[in-house]
């Protein structure tokens, strides 16, 4: 394939906008008469609020209004950034209230002050006097599993999902009869959060003619509409959701936090504008995390290395209140049982729980970093137990092109996995540095590690994919598009007019984006989530982008009376393609559209793409790294991500993308993790000094390439990107650990403390 | 928004020393790092604060004649890494302040307030307390020097009482002359954190013999503290890496550490014994690790 605009390194269109801080994000834009919002949050992990004592609170000179659980009217709703699903079976649990009476995590919402200022909001806020009535609580998962566990929902069981998948040509057991090795492992993913810069944020008013506005940080503007709409009992058309330039959201944007709470809040104080503002401490427990998993192997291999039987069970702690509720747990499943497919049987239990800590939601690569850390350390440690190269091993047993995934149905109808092993080898000088770092001694000692991985680009078909797009020409030609899907700094807006230019055939400046999203003018689309936007958005975009073409292209060949298969537009002028001549200029012809007495009629398009298809990425991790097995300080000397996303639209947001993707999961391996109190159940590390998200000093040189197989179900041969990066590091890092100085490490984050106690146990230190 | 009643800019020491005498329950505030903090946490409420950063005899470095060194206590700790008197005679200063946080906290924090929020993990207070560190401390109608060995009294807690301000850190001649030092720090990032531990040892060496060795600890005690357990077996001690190991393991009878969530004992302990002996290791010119 061969591109105009499409494969260049162009700028992204808002770059100027955003370093000059000529961007406005929700913070900058106050109103006159604005009120603020500070939450009254619970001091307990378990239990209910027996009373509330507000008289000190109110008489604060300042305070507009005190909102407690009894007086908010508003129906349950779900937090999760799902397409609705018309069948009541398959819809998000709605377990949240804007206020809650009974208390499911230590900061849990239990009442709002609104102010005319933030210090008095949060002075209030103090003054309130609560008593509670504490129940026993619980945090770990596989505890909250047991009989006797505290419920946090109805009187049952914490269990909020259990799903069982077998497949296979036998029973597991009688697989596992037939294998040489047996190998049981269990590893442990630590929750860590997003850390987006942008803390969540919003602001609600009524406007003049008495419609509720929301304007907020998030990934998923349709889908706040409708979920604000529901809880409230507002009609859809009587709710606009405006997103404006947003500082990063991780998937901690793609769930309903609080624009239910500042819509609510902004009803009670006669519709004047009310902001709800989070502090880093309330984002850390208050919206949400990614999940920590549990995962339990028990993998049988024949003595040349196939796979013959898996099984896994995974136990996700979920946290307080169902968010995406089982759909993490479940994805990490469906992963696991296609990437290595095993001969004989597969089995795979999978169970999302409810403890009370902090909700675990969506976070870029949605389960898969835990999944894939668990499965590339196993198999890594698989490989050494029988005596074969870890590369050669997974290459041996990692499904190829053409496989059919059992449980979902989609095809592989492009790998470039192959091409991404043989350059990370060469990256790393495999071969030798295997042989080289064997039974080193000293204080520090050097590894190498590699993980792989897959990764499907949509949610098709367990979900619905629909994206919308409208393109409308200018009198000069030059278009302007509009999108649905969320530009939340991957850079989706760049690339859409980037494809909407190829297309046209004009160049990228011709294309300005109508920025953010509001849901009165920008079309139908769920929002930025999973790795959809240039696969699943990217069709919508195409096809408006096709149609406008076509509209130009009628108009010329009726113009200039010739078959409409013999024009062309090229750089924004108007060809015969047959003679070889210029007819006339994109600009001369968007005039006579506009303006032509007889014949005028805009040229312009919206598409709606209903996307059935879904496409699987690939890609490597190859790593090298120091590590003091004194101290238990890791430090990664080399570090390449190679990719297989298909056609690679901009290759600087591309590697961008991968960079910061890699960044989280080297943060991920080797320092990031939150932790709670065991006696309060409070969250410890709620701010950037407890929570060690690495700064650049801890940030190694990522190296990226790329591998370009064309993928026949892309709008332009293109696959998941926008995730994938943040899964395979963890994994390698933690093979190239073990290769430095043969000690298995079963948890993240590999912190010097854990490194420190485990090369203790190795008799290393 | 920050929950300050009250602000108050001193002009000149003297301006400011009669200011706190007035005004008991006045908070000075220097770079801010650590009173800005307090009060975004909601310790300190209706604040009133006193701005010191305008007093400009607060804000130099000298040698005088006996060369001794004075330390203005609002030097930033940029200043200080950047201050040519420091990076001649006690460059372990620089490299300890150099450790602080991240570049724009060093352009505002203070070592005057580093020290004064007696904090532990204060990563100027090992190396001070290795120089001998004295402080100047006056009221408005007294001055008293303290040894800073003195000044702290527990976690989070110093020896100031109301009205009184430190105004000078003295190192005296003798105390850093013909010795090298290094700081240690061990954090789990390499900027914006807090010391797992901090260890700087200075010492003066020919070669053969370590003559004499101090050796400053932070967070291995509720206080910055020194190991005259292990200095006492370092002096005169003949060089060899077998004697290093044995006076770093000696650094444990000083320490006072405490299992938390942040670190085990075990683990600091350890590191206190690692990083002394690589420090030391260094310093006479020896591979650092093994």
């Amino acid at each position: 394939m061969s591109f105009n605009v499409i494969g260049k390194p162009v700028q992204r269109g808002d770059a100027a906008a955003k370093v000059t801080g000529r961007a406005l994000y929700t913070r900058d834009m106050k109103m006159p008469g604005m009120l603020y919002a500070k939450i009254l949050r619970a001091e307990i992990a378990h239990g209910y609020v027996k009373s509330y004592d507000i008289s000190e609170a109110e008489k604060l000179p300042g305070v507009v209004k005190i909102v407690l659980p009894k007086d908010v009217k508003a129906n349950p709703w779900p937090s999760a950034g799902h397409p609705y699903s018309l069948n009541p079976a398959h819809q998000d649990i709605a377990d949240r209230q804007i206020l809650n009476e009974k208390i499911r995590l230590f900061g849990d919402e239990i009442g709002a002050v609104v102010a005319k200022d933030e210090l008095t909001a949060e002075k209030a806020v103090k003054l309130i006097k609560v008593a509670y009535e504490a129940l026993p609580f619980v945090l770990d998962a596989e505890e909250a599993m047991k009989e006797g566990a505290p419920i946090l929902h109805g009187d049952e069981t914490n269990i909020l999902r259990h799903t069982d998948i077998k497949h296979g040509k036998e029973e597991l057991s009688t697989a596992f009869s037939k294998c040489d090795y047996i190998l049981e492992q269990e590893f442990d993913v630590t929750p860590v959060q997003h850390a987006h810069l942008e803390n969540h944020i919003a602001y609600a008013y009524v406007d003049p003619e008495d419609r509720l506005t929301i304007v907020t940080s998030t990934q998923i503007a349709h889908i706040v509409r409708r979920v604000v709409a529901h809880a409230l009992n507002l009609p859809f058309g009587k709710v606009r959701v405006i997103q404006p330039y947003i500082g990063g959201g991780f998937g901690n944007k793609q769930d309903v936090v609080i624009e239910p709470m500042a819509a609510m809040l902004s009803l009670a104080c006669n519709g004047r504008p009310v902001m709800v503002d989070l502090t880093r401490e309330e984002v850390f427990y208050g919206s949400r995390t990614r999940h920590g998993i549990r995962f339990k192997f028990k993998t049988g291999v024949s003595k040349d290395g196939r796979l013959l039987a898996k099984s896994m069970v995974s136990i996700g702690n979920n946290g307080a209140y169902a968010s995406h509720g089982h759909s993490i747990v479940a994805k990490g499943g469906t992963n696991f049982s296609r990437t290595y497919p095993a001969e004989l049987a597969t089995e795979w239990n999978g169970y999302t729980v409810y403890t009370n800590t902090a909700t675990a939601g969506a976070m870029r690569g949605y389960g898969i970093p835990q999944v894939n850390f668990a499965v590339e350390c196993h198999m890594d440690d698989l490989a050494d137990d029988i005596g074969m190269d870890p590369i050669e091993f997974k290459q041996k047993n990692v499904m190829k092109l053409g496989f059919v995934d059992p449980v979902s149905g989609i095809e592989i109808k492009s790998c470039g996995l192959p091409e991404c092993i043989e350059k990370g080898k060469a990256y790393i000088d495999w071969d030798n540095k295997r042989k080289e770092y064997l039974n080193q001694k000293g204080d520090k000692r050097k590894g190498v590690g590699f993980a792989l991985f897959s990764y499907a680009t949509a949610v098709w078909p367990f979900s619905m994919e629909l994206a919308g797009a409208r393109l409308t020409m200018n009198q000069d030609g030059s278009l302007q598009l509009t999108v649905g899907a969320a530009e939340i700094g991957q850079g989706s807006d760049t690339v859409f007019a980037q494809m909407a230019a190829e297309v046209m055939g004009v160049p990228f400046s011709m294309v300005n984006v109508v920025r953010g999203t509001d849901t009165d003018i920008h079309p139908y689309d769920p929002g930025a989530y999973a790795s959809r936007q240039t696969y699943v958005a990217g069709q919508a975009v195409r096809q408006a982008a096709e149609s406008v073409r076509d509209q130009v292209c009628a108009r010329a060949a009726k113009k200039y009376d010739i078959d409409v298969k013999d024009v062309e537009i090229r750089d924004a002028k108007i060809y015969r393609v047959s003679a070889g001549r210029l007819l006339c200029t994109l600009e001369q012809l968007a005039m006579e559209s506009f303006y032509e007495k007889d014949e005028s009629s805009t040229i312009a398009s919206e598409k709606s793409a209903n996307v059935k298809s879904n496409a699987l990425a690939f890609g490597v991790c190859v790593t090298e790294v120091e590590v003091d097995v004194k101290t238990g300080k890791v430090n990664i000397l080399k570090i390449c991500n190679i990719h297989d996303s298909g056609t690679i639209i901009n290759p600087i947001l591309a590697s961008g993308q991968v960079e910061g993707g890699m960044s989280m999961s080297c943060g991920l391996a080797l320092s990031e993790g939150l932790k709670y109190d065991p006696k309060t159940g409070q969250m410890l590390t709620d701010n950037l000094l407890d929570y060690k998200l690495p700064t650049v000093l801890d940030t190694p040189h990522f190296d990226v390439d790329f591998v370009e197989p064309y993928d026949v179900t892309g709008p332009f041969g293109n696959k998941a990107l926008g995730e994938p990066p943040a899964v395979p590091p963890a994994a390698a890092i933690r093979n190239a650990i073990k290769h430095a100085t043969g000690v298995r490490v079963f948890a993240t984050p590999m912190n010097p403390q854990s490194l420190f106690e485990a090369f203790r146990e190795a008799g290393l230190n | 928004m920050f929950d300050i009643a009250k602000y108050y800019e001193a002009k000149t020491l003297e301006d400011a020393l009669s200011y706190l005498k007035a005004n008991p329950d006045v908070r000075v505030i220097a770079g801010g790092t650590d009173v800005l903090l307090r009060i975004r946490e909601g310790k300190i409420s209706n604040a009133h604060l006193m701005g010191i950063s305008f007093i400009f005899a607060l804000k130099t470095i000298t040698e005088d004649e006996q060369g001794n060194l004075h330390i203005g206590p609002m030097m930033t700790f940029t200043a200080i890494e950047e201050n040519e008197i420091i990076l001649k005679h006690i460059p372990i200063l620089a490299e300890a302040v150099g450790a602080i946080g991240g570049p724009q906290i060093r352009n505002v924090a203070t070592i005057g307030g580093n020290v004064c929020n007696g904090a532990t993990s204060a990563d100027s207070a090992s190396s001070l307390f290795c120089l001998n560190a004295r402080l100047k401390i006056q009221t408005a109608d007294s001055s008293r020097l303290v040894p800073i060995s003195e000044f702290y009294v527990g976690p989070g807690k110093v020896i100031l009482q109301p009205g009184e301000l430190v105004t000078d850190i003295i190192i005296e001649k003798k105390d850093y002359d013909g010795y090298t030092g290094t700081y240690k720090k061990f954090a789990q990032r390499s900027a914006m954190d807090i010391a797992t531990i901090g260890c700087a040892v200075i010492l003066k060496h020919d070669g053969k013999t370590i003559s004499d060795i101090r050796i400053g600890l932070g967070v291995a005690a509720p206080t910055p503290i020194r190991c005259t357990d292990a200095e006492n077996i370092g002096r005169g001690m003949t060089i060899s890496p077998e004697n290093i190991d044995a006076m770093a393991k000696a650094t444990i009878t000083n320490m006072r550490a405490r299992d938390s969530w942040r670190g085990s004992k075990t683990f600091r302990e350890h590191l206190v014994y690692e990083l002394t002996k690589r420090a030391v290791k260094k310093l006479v010119g020896l591979p650092e690790e093994e």
